[in-house]
């Protein structure tokens, strides 16, 4: 019994750092529509601007702004630089895209040689709560309070915020928004900046659970795609559901049939995509 | 030039000059730092190709730095002979590797081959270096096989196999008193052959392995595994490496099971390059390799402190397996007056190399291309505020047969997830 | 009118360089080449479904790696010959691509990329993990060389290169013509506006698969060619890697024109070639490569190059090639949205 709670309370924490990472990509793919697979990228860069921070200064609340501000600053650039001249032209944002992140990972690779590196969490949450079998890092348990504040605030913010609504407005329909005195250009890149924001965030928070190395970009890519498809695109909670879903899927594949562990987790993936091509929780 | 047409003529120049450029006479990356006038014979031309980029790229860096190193240190001659280095990346994908190697040996004419970096590379390469009749060197690529079942006069080792220090560990961990272990290992041939050997030597002497837990290659998170541990073991054995040794040890502590298991690692879990970024958790591991940056013999320490003044960082096993590379291959030109050209003189030459100078220890080759090495049991401790890998025991003269006769050892199966059988596993 | 002369005068020419250029090359640009001829198909498999279809798969390694993987697996573990393990390799990429067209095709747009990526890291993972049958992640190794009555086994480069050089013309002439017929087309009035085809009378889905299945079928192909090149497979042929790969090479090329790709494979694969050569930082200027062909060329280098024939025949090219009932200003791939399906 107990041991089956451990599982899902890991699941849970798993799955709320995916949540962290697909939230930012849920507003960019999921409301804007925006194929940005440098998404991986910006957390990858973020993690190591982290780590470098907390390196020298041992500061992590530091280190959070730092990649928070990467992930901004990136984010900025690429929509800025590219992304707005090619709104509506999929495989174009792919391959810009997808080029941007090859230069990010190649950048990294230079400079911090392409060992894996890991950030220890501050001594606040370095300890570990006695939970019956076994202990339980306190870290974790912070990136679950950390998803479910994030949620909270994004649903505040898209939900009940006047900017919420501009946003979504801009999103659903264009013309509409334009004709009603919305600029959609501002819009866009503050969302896009938004998103690659959270991308940064979720980088420095998740390094001291996935560590930094080459190739992170990568893996995590298709993990926060499928969410953010799965969850339903531009849905926040459905990304949130997504996470959740993925992170204990993960688990327990992982502990109960450890040789499909990759297996079973597209799987059920494609299984929910094949009968509600929409998602869990479509926008109506 | 409007900028399109710029880019549409670039376009048409690389695709026609393509061909052509590839026909030409090869680029020459790296070359000797005083010309020295070279005797009559033409220089030696080696090809190196490993993974300079992507995931794996520290590895190959790694590798190349240390070969570079010990060439700079004879002037990139030996036996009164020039060497000359073309470096090839392969970005640690079997495919560039076979092409790669296929550049080096049919265009660049290349002597001698030092590489790949990854067993699926070198597994991808061994046919076509077979049919090819090249000699390559293989300077970290572990896969058991390579140099048994798979073996091929023309590949020989300078580095290990995966099961060559794990005999010795299975061997050392009974010898602790340890009956009875679980083991925690990468599920793909890397840590199948670590499991291997550690369970044949450990349940050949009396142990039991009871329990075989396999993670994917990419695992970010163990915490799914860790409760599976049995309670009723003596330790726990890990076979990972690089970034998820790294994440292993930091989650072993986290989750309270350093202080309930004594842990032993193999798959160089503590290699200097990834040391650098543990921290506590990993203070008390004992590992085995057959190199450690704190060897203390004057060999070692010299080459440490060449590899630090040059690259500041304690050189892992990797880029000590570059070094001995160049080593070997330079003895071997001393050895023969730098006569061979190429091909079987030169391999001949090659395996007849013994060392006893080599940073690590004494080498010596088998028939089969193996290296017959030291294995080293390492503690990791914290001196002056660094961790290291202290030496506690030597192992001399391991060979990638352990204690077993190599046609006994051939004819049995290669160590695989089911092989040795987890007997004992309840 | 000038556009097609040249657009057949380019094939020709080509096809007559490649032909009788390997010849003269040595050893390894001779290898080179027979890459680039692969991945040739490999993005002219992929344009069908991008192009033409206007379904983005970000999961076409799947079908890449599958023929390879049965190629190699019936040729060491079932003793087939070069043709045995050939068919029955392109049957079971074919028995995939139903399963898959099947459950895929329920979606369209982002969420058939999605689950194009989906299906494609799932069969990725049972190659990484199923090891007993693909040989996890070392793979799998056999020499594999056709063999023809009466000139025997191509053993080669040169002669192996022939033959896919032979395989090549047949795919680009099959593709050709099958784009051009009516069924071609059909997929061509999908992409616009499907809607219309099925109040038209068009049974779009059965279309749709058909166009799954022959990208299928030509990436499977490919896959065997290129096990075959090497003697070798492993999981990275069926890795998300391999499937942007050959999205970068139909987009850089050109979608829609076939050819187009199969330009983009040979600047793909020879830059890589090349550059990894000459620095190490090449993966960042592949990077910027993509960049500046979004930036400077988006309708691929075949955009590019109709537009340098507009110029060429300038003199308002608009009008006159309007009146001829063409619309040149309509690169070939800027009128694909996609995305846009939901």
């Amino acid at each position: 019994m107990q041991f089956w709670i451990i599982q899902s309370l890991n699941g849970v924490a798993y799955g709320m750092l995916l949540f962290l990472l697909s939230a930012g990509l849920s507003l960019i793919l999921g409301m804007m529509k925006i194929a940005n697979l440098a998404h991986g990228a910006f957390y990858l860069l973020a993690s190591y601007i982290g780590y470098s921070v907390v390196r020298t200064t041992g500061n992590f609340p530091l280190a959070l702004v730092a990649g928070t501000l990467t992930g901004l600053g990136i984010g900025f650039v690429t929509e800025r630089m590219f992304m707005r001249r090619l709104l509506g032209r999929t495989h174009l944002q792919v391959l810009v895209s997808i080029g941007i992140a090859l230069i990010i990972a190649d950048v990294s690779l230079v400079l911090w040689h392409g060992d894996p590196v890991t950030i220890r969490p501050p001594a606040l949450l370095a300890r570990s709560v006695d939970l019956w079998i076994m202990r339980f890092p306190a870290y974790r348990l912070f990136i679950i309070t950390s998803g479910l504040l994030i949620a909270v605030v994004l649903n505040i913010i898209l939900g009940r915020t006047r900017w919420g609504a501009i946003i979504r407005a801009a999103v659903d329909n264009q013309e509409m928004a334009r004709a009603m005195g919305i600029n959609i250009e501002k819009v866009f890149m503050l969302t896009f900046g938004f998103g690659s924001l959270l991308a940064g965030f979720a980088g420095v928070m998740g390094a001291p659970f996935l560590s930094v190395y080459p190739g992170l970009d990568w893996e995590l890519l298709p993990l926060t795609l499928v969410v953010v498809i799965v969850g339903g695109i531009g849905s926040i909670n459905g990304a949130l559901v997504g996470s959740l879903i993925l992170g204990l899927l993960d688990n327990y594949g992982r502990a109960l049939f450890p040789d499909l562990s990759y297996f079973t987790l597209f799987v059920p993936m494609i299984i929910i995509l094949a009968v509600r091509p929409s998602g869990l929780i479509p926008r109506s | 030039m409007k900028p399109r047409h710029a880019l549409f003529t670039f376009l048409v120049v690389v695709l026609v000059a393509g061909p052509s450029l590839m026909a030409a006479p090869p680029q020459v990356a790296a070359a000797a730092g005083t010309p020295t006038p070279a005797a009559s014979l033409p220089p030696l031309k080696l090809g190196f190709y490993g993974a300079l980029t992507g995931n794996f790229a520290s590895s190959g860096k790694d590798t190349l730095s240390g070969l570079t190193l010990f060439l700079k240190g004879i002037n990139y001659t030996a036996g009164g002979r020039k060497i000359t280095v073309i470096v090839e990346d392969t970005s640690g994908d079997p495919n560039t590797a076979l092409a790669k190697a296929r550049k080096l040996v049919e265009q660049d004419k290349a002597d001698l081959l030092v590489g790949p970096t990854l067993a699926n590379e070198g597994y991808a390469v061994r046919d076509y270096i077979d049919r090819a009749k090249a000699p390559c060197l293989f300077p970290v690529v572990s896969g058991d096989d390579i140099t048994q079942r798979k073996r091929t006069p023309w590949i020989i080792r300078t580095g290990w196999t995966s099961s060559q220090p794990a005999h010795a560990l299975g061997k050392w961990a009974y010898d602790q008193g340890k009956r009875r272990v679980a083991i925690i290992a990468y599920d793909y041939a890397f840590g199948w052959e670590n499991v291997g050997g550690f369970q044949r030597a450990f349940e050949d002497a009396g142990g039991k392995v009871v329990q075989k837990i396999w993670t994917p290659q990419t695992t970010s998170d163990f915490a799914p595994y860790f409760p599976q541990i049995k309670k009723d073991v003596d330790a726990v054995v890990v076979a990972q490496s690089g970034g998820n040794a790294v994440r292993f040890l930091q989650q072993w502590d986290e989750f309270g099971l350093k202080d309930k298991y004594p842990l032993y690692g193999l798959a160089a879990v503590t290699d200097e390059a990834v040391l650098k970024s543990m921290g506590d958790e990993a203070v008390g591991l004992f590992t085995v390799l057959h190199w450690s940056a704190v060897l203390q013999t004057p060999e070692a320490q010299a080459f440490v402190k060449k590899f630090k003044e040059e690259y500041k960082d304690a050189p892992g096993y990797r880029a000590e397996a570059g070094y001995v590379t160049g080593q070997v291959i330079a003895r071997a030109l001393e050895n023969t007056g730098g006569k061979p050209g190429g091909g079987k003189e030169l391999v001949d030459a090659i395996r007849a190399v013994k060392i006893s100078d080599a940073p690590r220890g004494p080498i010596s080759f088998d028939p089969y291309g193996g290296v017959v090495e030291n294995e080293y049991i390492r503690r990791v401790d914290r001196v002056k505020g660094e961790l290291q890998n202290t030496v506690i025991a030597t192992l001399p003269n391991v060979s990638q047969f352990w204690t077993y006769d190599p046609s006994v050892f051939l004819n049995k199966p290669v160590y695989s997830r089911d092989y040795p059988p987890c007997t004992n596993c309840q | 009118m000038a556009w097609r002369r040249a657009q057949v005068l380019t094939v020709i020419v080509s096809i007559l360089a490649l032909g009788v250029l390997p010849i003269f090359l040595p050893s390894y640009p001779v290898f080179v080449l027979t890459s680039v001829l692969i991945f040739a198909i490999f993005a002219m498999s992929l344009d069908v479904l991008i192009g033409y279809l206007g379904y983005t798969s970000f999961g076409h390694a799947a079908f890449f790696g599958v023929g390879a993987y049965a190629a190699v697996i019936s040729a060491l573990r079932l003793g087939q010959s070069f043709w045995g393990s050939g068919l029955l390799a392109l049957a079971v990429v074919l028995l995939v691509a139903m399963i898959f067209g099947a459950i895929a095709l329920r979606t369209s747009g982002l969420p058939f990329i999605m689950i194009s990526l989906a299906l494609g890291q799932a069969l990725w993972g049972l190659a990484y993990r199923w090891s007993t049958v693909t040989g996890g992640d070392n793979g799998l190794s056999i020499p594999m060389r056709p063999e023809l009555p009466l000139i025997g086994r191509l053993e080669s480069s040169l002669a192996y290169y022939y033959f896919v050089f032979v395989v090549f013309a047949i795919a680009v002439a099959a593709l050709s013509l099958l784009v051009r017929s009516p069924f071609g087309l059909s997929w061509r009035g999908i992409r616009e506006r499907e809607i219309r085809m099925q109040v038209l009378g068009y049974h779009t889905w059965l279309h749709k698969y058909l166009a799954y299945l022959t990208s299928a079928f030509f990436g499977g192909l490919a896959g065997i060619l290129n096990a075959n090149l090497t003697g070798f497979v492993s999981p990275e042929a069926l890795a998300i890697s391999n499937s942007a790969t050959a999205i970068l090479m139909v987009i850089l090329g050109g979608p829609g024109t076939l050819i187009g790709p199969c330009l983009g494979a040979a600047v793909i694969v020879v830059m890589r070639q090349i550059m990894s050569s000459v620095t190490q930082r090449w993966m960042m200027v592949l990077g910027v490569v993509y960049i500046a062909t979004v930036m400077f060329l988006p309708g691929g280098l075949m955009g590019m190059m109709s537009r340098l024939m507009v110029r060429i025949n300038s003199g308002a090219p608009q009008r006159s090639d309007r009146s001829q009932g063409k619309n040149v200003e309509r690169t070939p791939a800027t009128h694909i949205q996609s995305g846009g399906k939901s």
